[in-house]
């Protein structure tokens, strides 16, 4: 599992992180079709996500929350644009109400997976992430905040137990 | 809720990114800000190396300048130019914020792979 390139573009409002797994197309493609397993990568370990309802298919709606140390809930929705499985899936996130209705004062931003076979074994995911505009990203971005720390105590445990 | 209550402490307030991004849009004012981020430059020599007249060259360090992108100062008669680094790094830490995020969420991804392995392996956890 190596992150390979990271394109960041700051007049555009996209980033494009690609990442190379040591997994079929189709087994990596279960990452994102198959809800049991989203939760468990999806939210970082301190917000654990829950996904309540999942349809993968286009126009589909996808509804999850995550759940915060302190017992509080971020709810979040996707709306899937299109999907060619097991290679591709666009869709639009968004906030949630808490009773799992869509938030329409708050923003939603575009996300494009690309799943494909590489040579040699393995397969490659580039995700995309498209903002409408920087005031949108800055929010986005700021559900993650405590992500980096997070991965570095994942870290840190790692080695600690290894 | 906690989390928008952990939104964007120190960076920068909305407006003035909005004003960041379109002033980094322009071909010619990115120049300008490369140029004037190696060193301090004066308008009249910065005009000089454009394709454009004086007054469009001022009008495009006008935008860096309210975008904080650049900074102005007045040394007699001449109009001294230097870029703002502070302002550059800013703008680039909320997308450095979001790599964080998918490099947790690609580590759990290749966790969560790693196990399928071990379990095929006959070493179950």
């Amino acid at each position: 599992m190596t992150v390979t390139s990271v394109l960041k573009d700051p007049e555009a409002l996209t980033m494009t992180i690609t990442a190379d797994l040591d997994a079929t197309v189709e087994r990596a493609w279960q990452l994102w079709a198959d809800p049991r397993q989203l939760e468990r990568w999806w939210g970082p370990p301190t917000y654990p996500a829950t996904f309540v309802d999942h349809d993968l298919s286009a126009g589909g709606r996808i509804y999850y929350f995550m759940t915060g140390p302190e017992g509080d809930k971020a709810h979040g929705w996707w709306k899937v644009l299109s999907v060619d499985a097991p290679n591709r899936l666009e869709f639009e996130d968004g906030f949630a109400k808490d009773d799992g209705s869509r938030d329409d004062a708050m923003p939603t931003m575009v996300m494009v997976v690309t799943l494909t076979e590489r040579d040699g074994g393995g397969s490659r995911t580039a995700i995309e992430t498209r903002f409408p505009s920087l005031e949108v990203m800055e929010q986005m971005v700021s559900m993650g905040m405590d992500e980096g720390m997070a991965g570095a105590m994942g870290q840190m445990a790692g080695i600690v137990s290894g | 809720m906690l989390i928008y209550n952990l939104m964007v402490v120190d960076l920068l307030p909305n407006e003035q990114a909005d004003r960041v991004f379109h002033a980094l849009a322009d071909a010619t004012r990115r120049d300008i800000l490369l140029r004037t981020l190696e060193g301090r430059h004066n308008v009249s020599t910065l005009a000089r190396r454009y394709p454009m007249s004086f007054a469009a060259v001022q009008k495009h360090v006008a935008v860096l300048e309210g975008a904080g992108l650049v900074v102005k100062e007045r040394s007699g008669r001449e109009q001294l130019v230097s870029g703002n680094v502070d302002t550059m790094r800013k703008a680039y830490r909320l997308l450095e914020q979001l790599e964080a995020v998918w490099r947790g969420r690609i580590d759990r991804m290749g966790d969560l792979l790693a196990e399928d392995k071990r379990h095929h392996g006959g070493t179950k956890l």
